[in-house]
């Protein structure tokens, strides 16, 4: 499945990379403690988290991340923005809690 | 209904952070205080204390009890709050790695603190310290 | 379901709380950040996190979480098992991902215990 049809399943608003919603989600991965998801975390996953600082997209960027997910309607901050528009990482938001957005995408990945 | 307790909190604790938080839900639920309005004020009183923990170099926690209200009055000896306004946008934060490690540091204390709250208060010196005054009422039960 | 239930269909391993197993559940949070527990998780969930240490026996204790899960198969230190017995707070750790632990309890009928962040608390402070 593509971050396309994701966006479109879980109505998700996309805050930069709108031009990569070709690429494929494999999996997706849900933390917010940076060290755990450079360990665990895989390729193609789609990352689910709270944390909006611009850290994160050297994260994503680092292991091959589909995109960042940003959960409770965090807007990336400015900076965050910046940065993944220059690393090419899609940061979409919804407005769910990490919990019920995992849920739904589990849902759509694994039918 | 009629109790005071005063904890003290001590900076850069972080191993006992929620320790007090746990002392006044305990002392509340003791003295018959509904579970939702407990619940707040055991909220509040987490976020306090990790605040003094984390920012003040010591502080105190004072819990008063009366029939129609909680109030919880926090005092900390340590840097102040420079930009009120700004520490009570959510997000923002000061916080160090070390906190952030811990689970904190989101940037949502104070702002957790108001929306647990019925009346919310700060006041903040420079180099001197911060003072929260957070009140919860308790309604009249038939 | 049960917390006995959460416990079968996360493979968990029960650390703390055999006598609560029969504790009914129908909502769950799941966060690796304290703060944000504190401020969004509602009394009677599950809270699913990685984090391990006594401040979440603490947080769960202060907000009446139903039961912690640690994912990632993390083993929390003595202390925190300790503070949970003390408290009767259930621990349960398994070995899934907070990803898969929350979409497998998901996929069960489990929901979160809130729907959404109320725009008030992002925007009116």
């Amino acid at each position: 499945m593509n971050l396309a049809s994701v966006v479109k399943a879980l109505n998700l608003r996309v805050a930069c990379g709108g031009e990569y919603l070709e690429r494929t989600v494999k999996g997706g991965y849900a933390g917010d403690l940076l060290s755990d998801v450079l360990a665990n975390s895989g390729e193609s996953d789609l990352w689910i988290t709270r944390q909006t600082h611009q850290n994160i997209v050297a994260v994503a960027s680092l292991k091959d991340h589909a995109g960042i997910l940003l959960v409770q309607g965090k807007e990336p901050d400015g900076d965050t923005l910046e940065k993944a528009v220059k690393e090419g990482i899609p940061i979409l938001v919804t407005d769910l809690p990490t919990f019920e957005i995992a849920g739904r995408l589990y849902g759509l990945l694994r039918g | 209904m009629q109790y005071e307790n005063s904890y003290p909190v001590k900076g850069g604790d972080f191993k006992e952070a929620g320790k007090v938080a746990v002392l006044v839900k305990m002392a509340l639920k003791k003295m018959g205080v509904a579970p939702e309005i407990l619940r707040r004020a055991a909220i509040a009183a987490y976020e306090s204390e990790v605040n003094i923990i984390s920012y003040a170099r010591m502080g105190t926690i004072r819990l008063q009890v009366r029939d129609d209200h909680i109030r919880i009055d926090v005092e900390d000896e340590g840097p102040g709050i420079e930009d009120i306004e700004l520490a009570m946008r959510p997000g923002y934060s000061t916080a160090t790695e070390l906190i952030r490690e811990l689970g904190f540091g989101a940037g949502m204390g104070l702002v957790n603190i108001k929306s647990c709250s019925d009346e919310f208060e700060i006041t903040s010196e420079v180099n001197q310290g911060t003072k929260l005054r957070i009140l919860f009422r308790i309604p009249e039960t038939g | 379901m049960t917390l006995f239930d959460v416990m079968d269909i996360l493979d968990a391993k029960l650390l703390v709380g055999r006598k609560l197993l029969n504790t009914k559940v129908d909502t769950a949070f799941s966060a690796d950040l304290l703060s944000d527990v504190l401020a969004y998780a509602r009394p009677g969930s599950v809270l699913l996190t990685g984090l391990t240490n006594p401040q979440v026996v603490r947080t769960a204790s202060v907000l009446d979480i139903a039961a912690i899960v640690i994912v990632r198969g993390k083993i929390p230190p003595a202390e925190t098992l300790r503070l949970a017995e003390e408290l009767e707070i259930p621990i349960m750790a398994t070995h899934y991902i907070l990803f898969e632990s929350s979409g497998r309890l998901y996929r069960h009928g489990i929901v979160g215990c809130i729907q959404k962040v109320g725009a008030d608390e992002i925007v009116a402070l």
